[in-house]
């Protein structure tokens, strides 16, 4: 039964049907944005969610080089992200203590802290496929976790270990020393990992891990050891990841156990599925997008962990495509001019939706309230009204949103759900 | 002598509570292929309904009232949950565990406070058993044990015995076969799912008020009940519960012992720098490691498991 473990053919991989020149214009635009950036959001706060999230782009699109190409689902992929940001801060104190080697090239100690992490664990792990190797990911991830706490020599214990990034020697008067310099390094960072990483996908590796994916079996009998091109892959992945952890403990200045733990690897694999798993963008679009909200949604909501939560598990079930997958499924129908056909259904299931969010979040925010009223706090404002989340009527509001929110979504989504199957079957036929 | 036996003693209570969360997961695991992520948090959620129960009409009615519930909830998310992710894979169904998971590990601290709950032994059980050697044993491990052992040959006989049990177990290995003979497989996954679930949560009834009642717990345990699983063998009751004593005695044996590991293994001819990184550790410090270590070797070695009939 190898198949059964793989994902569905609706959320796979797509081959690249780019041509060379759309390509380069995409990248193009990226560079661009990764340049411009800095200076549309300069400020201290926007400069160090820029940083985090090229920091989380390249750790996301490690992931998926397992999870998305690769059809393995690794829960301990943090290891690898923490061992290589380690790494590279134990370079950096040899730095800091006079060592002549400019700071730029460090996350280069992550890549192969992150490879060296990856050699045992991939090794055990991609002998097997689909939930066997995810729960081994998992038992070697509790097992580095315990073993970091144990030795604090060398990775400081609950301390963590940290250094100075703009403690060596200057480099062309650069120290690195500012939010803005360090931006850069890690922006082009990201670059050239994500292109090195979109780069293996179109190597014969790269495909055989899809193929692999996909049917194991066949690629055994064409020739290949399935086992041998999962554990290539997972040391790629693992290479990358610490490239990632690299970035990260430059732009900290400090790494702790939390960042090899499994709320880090839950955290990945969140934004990674969020995004999609099904393109090479949609851990991009995760990162992007699960960072900014983390940290916009941070700062007015308690509840953030529990709605990103909540948004996983309606991915998985009506979306397991992410926000890549529902772009990549309209674009064709949108492209054919038969958009129009959709706007009624969907315009008509929008308020339905927007009516059980607002039920969902009324009821989380007064949870979250009706917890700090007893810890003593205020309850403070809620979409602009007054709240006291002690008194049970002002539960039935969003209570009484969310069921009809519910029962509308109930009952419009599959009209919604036909016209686009409508559309899409017209468009195939159309264009074909 | 003493402390031999006490230790003896406190690992098969442990290593009992870990078979009776394990033997939940083992069935579903086996049966549907679903390593339910959430497993534990089921565990977690019967010690806080067992304590909101308990609190209010006391102790013997949560005892049969919380497993049921945590009953109800496992049904109703393999009902409108994993079965709707089903068709998209085994992997879907996974993810589904782990969000589930995650969200349930979010609400408990909720509705019940970041910080332990006082989920307290009950007053008629609270009282010493037996001494050894002026330590006493309380009566309430003994009731754990009991009950541990009672749900290993109730859940044994059941499955040999019955016939409800023999058409669990043809769906373990033919499920198209039994389907054909006109059972309804899917409803059997349901129910296995929602015992499985009911089991988890007894798991945590009897099990919260010894350990402590806090939003960590399931996250602390989940993973060694997997490790237990694996090394168990899917599917394999009997193996769940040797992985399950395994690892309950070897834990609690290396919390008491702080002999450093550079010592111990000169003992045995490794040698290790007693003053190293690593020397310096006692087996105190490496307990955590335990379960994982042993969970890697014997993937390493025999991927089945101890007695697994098949290695996915």
């Amino acid at each position: 039964m190898p198949g059964e473990t793989q994902l569905p053919a609706s959320v796979s991989v797509r081959p690249a049907r780019w041509s060379g020149r759309g390509a380069i214009l995409s990248w193009g635009i990226a560079i661009v944005i990764a340049l411009i950036a800095p200076h549309l959001m300069a400020s201290g706060f926007g400069l160090s969610l820029l940083c985090r999230m090229a920091i989380a782009i390249v750790f996301a699109l490690s992931f998926n080089m397992l999870l998305g190409q690769g059809g393995m689902l690794d829960f301990g992929h943090a290891v690898f992200f923490g061992l290589g940001g380690f790494a590279t801060m134990h370079l950096l104190k040899l730095v800091d203590a006079g060592l002549v080697l400019p700071v730029v090239i460090l996350p280069l100690a992550g890549a192969l802290g992150g490879g060296l992490a990856a050699l045992p664990a991939g090794w055990l792990a991609t002998r097997r496929e689909g939930t066997s190797f995810a729960m081994i990911t998992l038992g070697i991830a509790e097992l580095a976790v315990a073993l970091v706490v144990m030795i604090p020599q060398w990775f400081g214990g609950e301390e963590g270990v940290s250094g100075d990034r703009s403690g060596g020697v200057a480099l062309f008067g650069f120290d690195f020393g500012s939010a803005l310099q360090i931006y850069y390094v890690l922006a082009a960072w990201a670059v050239i990992a994500a292109a090195l990483m979109w780069g293996v996908t179109r190597t014969p590796l790269g495909r055989l891990g899809n193929a692999v994916r996909d049917n194991p079996l066949r690629v055994d009998f064409l020739g290949y050891d399935p086992a041998r091109i999962r554990f290539l892959t997972f040391l790629l992945a693992g290479i990358f990841a610490g490239v990632a952890g690299g970035m990260q403990a430059l732009n900290d200045e400090i790494m702790t156990v939390s960042n090899i733990g499994s709320a880090a690897s839950g955290a990945v694999l969140l934004m990674t599925y969020i995004g999609g798993v099904g393109t090479f963008s949609g851990p991009v679009i995760g990162a992007v997008l699960v960072t900014l909200l983390q940290v916009a949604l941070g700062t007015v909501t308690d509840a953030w962990q529990l709605y990103s939560g909540l948004i996983f598990i309606v991915m998985v079930l009506w979306a397991p495509g992410g926000i890549s997958g529902i772009v990549q499924s309209h674009a064709p129908i949108l492209r054919a001019g038969r958009g129009a056909r959709l706007l009624g259904p969907y315009l008509a299931l929008a308020p339905a939706m927007l009516l059980t969010l607002a039920g969902t979040v009324g009821l989380a925010e007064l949870a979250y309230r009706l917890q700090a009223v007893r810890g003593g706090a205020k309850a403070g404002r809620l979409f602009g009204l007054t709240v006291t989340p002690t008194d049970p009527w002002q539960w039935l509001i969003p209570l009484a949103l969310f069921i009809l929110g519910a029962v509308l979504v109930h009952r419009l989504a599959p009209p919604a759900r036909a016209a686009w199957q409508d559309a899409a079957a017209q468009t195939a036929r159309g264009g074909a | 002598m003493q402390e031999i036996l006490l230790i003896l003693l406190n690992g098969l209570v442990y290593g009992l509570l870990l078979f009776m969360l394990s033997s939940g997961l083992t069935l579903i695991v086996g049966m549907m292929g679903v390593l339910n992520f959430a497993h534990a948090s089921f565990y977690m959620l019967g010690a806080y309904f067992a304590y909101t129960v308990s609190v209010g009409i006391g102790f013997w009615p949560a005892l049969v009232i919380a497993p049921l519930l945590v009953g109800v909830l496992g049904v109703a998310v393999e009902r409108y949950g994993l079965r709707a992710v089903h068709h998209h894979g085994k992997l879907a169904e996974l993810l589904f565990t782990v969000g589930l998971a995650f969200v349930i590990g979010e609400v408990v601290p909720l509705v019940w406070g970041r910080t332990a709950v006082p989920y307290r032994v009950p007053a008629a059980l609270d009282v010493p058993a037996f001494a050894l050697g002026g330590i006493q044993y309380q009566a309430y491990r003994l009731f754990m044990m009991a009950v541990s052992v009672a749900i290993f040959a109730g859940l044994y006989a059941a499955l040999a015995r019955t016939r409800l049990g023999l058409v669990i177990r043809a769906a373990l290995t033919h499920p198209e076969m039994v389907a054909m003979l006109g059972h309804n497989v899917p409803r059997v996954f349901t129910l296995v799912f929602g015992a499985g679930c009911a089991l988890a949560g007894l798991a945590g009834v009897i099990g919260g008020n010894v350990f402590t009642t806090t939003p960590g717990m399931a996250e602390s345990l989940g993973p060694i009940v997997f490790a237990v699983v694996i090394m168990g063998g899917l599917g394999s009751i009997p193996g769940a519960l040797i992985a399950s004593l395994v690892i309950g005695f070897i834990q609690t044996a290396s919390v008491t012992l702080d002999a450093p590991l550079g010592t111990v293994l000169g003992r045995i001819g490794l040698p290790l720098d007693p003053h190293g990184a690593l020397g310096q550790l006692t087996i105190a410090h490496a307990a955590p490691a335990v379960p994982y270590l042993l969970l890697v070797l014997m993937l390493a070695l025999n991927p089945r498991g101890l007695m697994g009939a098949r290695a996915d």
